[in-house]
């Protein structure tokens, strides 16, 4: 065999394996779009009937309902207050130096290895040892706490392309450290801000594990009322609610990825 | 240095306050994990090393092994799986192909685990999805066991860690100049034997954070092991779970945790170690 052919069947196999990897991404996003379909409780493949009831009783479901606005209220606290903790602290990481810097960084970065079942536990622990009720403010604090090192990378990145230059230029001429962030600083970073609010708010709105361990039947988000859910009945309904998940986010990515560029986003582009 | 403005300390005062949360609790795990456990209650004894001790009992010992050794299964074949899509998501010229691979490789990343693991529910089931295909077409003729059992967990984990996989190799390959893998070529070299040589050990410090992150997430993945495991696969975060919850055992809990967060810390530091003198390799 020369060469080119060699390379030009080394082409082919790669694209075959790149389609069968593409497969097994899909694979269960389209068996959960069909089982969502189906008319039986107990799932056969391929269904035997179809029906829309699934998709009835997954948005009637109380527990369903609760968790969302649950869900909602903890991820609008948590990305929002993540982001002004985030940003106060990325600009005074980025410009002075001071005591104890490295070890708040290092802290504040930490849930990114340790584990969301660890946090759980010991947040739950330290509210029942100071007798302190299991309420919101525990699972915002949870939250705030996990999607803050996502929030800082993000803030860190958009800062360093800032530049320092209009800064300086706003300084020399006789505004106020305080003045200059506000005036110049906050707004040039504002898309870092939104971008590290929109994923701070979908990291927490689907966190599950900490969730399980610090929320009630009161604050129960979404994933937790999920998770109840399967391990008590085992019809279709959450196949459903998958489906309705998947389209959201699919639509959201879709269209994020036409306008802002999805590559650009996630930094994945290529030089050109 | 100049002057520090008097913002400063107000600036810092939220995040100081968040750390000094965090630490209560991680240290309250940590006096936890030396308390006695009472039965029936859930207040705790005295100061004791009693929970370390029963850590090394069968049981527990076990689960910690086949943590690592499922963290480790998910962690190669994750790459396998990942590492070409990462490539031709960043090389292809194809712009259909490249908006093709990021919305099926990344949404599922948006998605979070349940949703994630209730799919695999109904693809490894006994009638699910993948047995009655295979049954329909008589490859099999009695369906396969693959709910609760370490095959199913380790493919499902597989699936929730590819998007974050197929991201981060993504960013390490993107910042390869294509004009290295250029001159190999035009010297000569087959494009395979280009990517062997040029572009593969240049990629390495992505790999490395790649099999890291996954790693890490394996490793405190809850709602996989326990839904698809079905209490016959026990990891590290699943006995916390039953502990905590079943036996209201939380100073045991407590102590799993800290060596599961030891042990972690360990993996992560030997790894890095390891590949240090890898991730040189792409600077230049």
């Amino acid at each position: 065999m020369t060469r080119s052919t060699r390379d030009r069947w080394l082409g082919y196999a790669g694209r075959l394996l790149v389609a069968l990897i593409l497969l097994f991404v899909l694979l269960p996003t389209v068996v959960v779009v069909i089982s969502s379909f189906s008319s039986t409780s107990v799932l056969f493949f391929p269904p035997k009937g179809w029906s829309l009831r699934w998709f009835e009783r997954a948005v009637s479901y109380d527990d369903f309902r609760s968790g969302f606005y649950s869900g909602l209220i903890v991820t609008a606290w948590a990305s929002t207050l993540a982001v002004v903790i985030g940003t106060t602290l990325a600009i005074v990481i980025h410009r002075y130096t001071f005591r104890f810097k490295a070890v708040l960084e290092g802290i504040l970065l930490s849930p990114l290895f340790i584990p969301h079942f660890t946090i759980g536990l010991g947040l739950l622990m330290l509210v029942a040892q100071l007798n302190l009720g299991r309420g919101y403010a525990l699972v915002i604090f949870c939250h705030v706490v996990l999607v803050l090192p996502f929030v800082l990378r993000s803030l860190y990145v958009s800062l360093q392309n800032l530049g320092q230059r209009v800064e300086m230029a706003a300084a020399s001429l006789g505004a106020s450290p305080l003045r200059v962030v506000w005036t110049i600083t906050v707004p040039l970073m504002l898309p870092g801000l939104f971008g590290g609010w929109l994923f701070a708010a979908i990291l927490s709105f689907n966190e599950f594990t900490a969730s399980l361990f610090i929320t009630t039947q009161r604050t129960q988000t979404l994933p937790v009322a999920m998770y109840n859910y399967v391990r008590e009945f085992a019809d279709p309904t959450l196949a459903a609610l998958s489906v309705i998940y998947i389209v959201i986010t699919a639509t959201l990515l879709t269209l994020a990825n036409r306008f802002l560029g999805l590559g650009r986003i996630l930094n994945v582009d290529a030089p050109r | 240095m100049t002057r520090k403005p008097a913002f400063v300390g107000w600036f810092l005062l939220p995040a100081i306050l968040t750390a000094l949360g965090l630490t209560i609790a991680m240290l309250t795990v940590l006096q936890y994990s030396v308390r006695a456990y009472i039965p029936g209650s859930l207040d705790v004894g005295g100061f004791t090393l009693d929970n370390f001790q029963d850590l090394l009992k069968g049981l527990y010992a076990r689960a910690f092994l086949n943590t690592v050794w499922l963290s480790f299964k998910t962690a190669l074949f994750g790459l396998l799986l990942s590492y070409p899509l990462a490539y031709t998501l960043v090389r292809t010229r194809t712009a259909w192909l490249k908006s093709c691979i990021l919305i099926i490789a990344i949404t599922p990343l948006f998605l979070g685990e349940v949703v994630r693991t209730y799919s695999w529910i109904i693809v490894l089931g006994n009638s699910g999805f993948l047995n009655s295909l295979l049954l329909a077409i008589g490859l099999i003729d009695k369906p396969l066991q693959l709910m609760f059992t370490d095959t199913g967990v380790v493919l499902a984990l597989v699936h929730v860690t590819m998007p974050i996989m197929v991201l981060m190799l993504a960013t390490g390959l993107s910042h390869i100049d294509i004009a290295y893998e250029k001159a190999a070529t035009s010297l000569g070299a087959s494009p395979f034997r280009a990517f062997l040589t040029i572009t593969l050990p240049l990629s390495l410090p992505g790999i490395v954070a790649s099999v890291t992150t996954a790693f890490a997430w394996t490793f405190s993945a809850f709602a996989t092991p326990q839904l698809i495991g079905g209490g016959r696969v026990s990891t590290v975060a699943t006995l916390v779970y039953q502990l905590g919850f079943s036996s209201l055992n939380f100073p045991f809990a407590a102590a799993l945790s800290i060596a599961g967060l030891a042990m972690t810390v360990v993996l992560l530091a030997a790894l890095k170690r390891m590949t240090r003198p890898l991730q040189n390799v792409g600077i230049h």
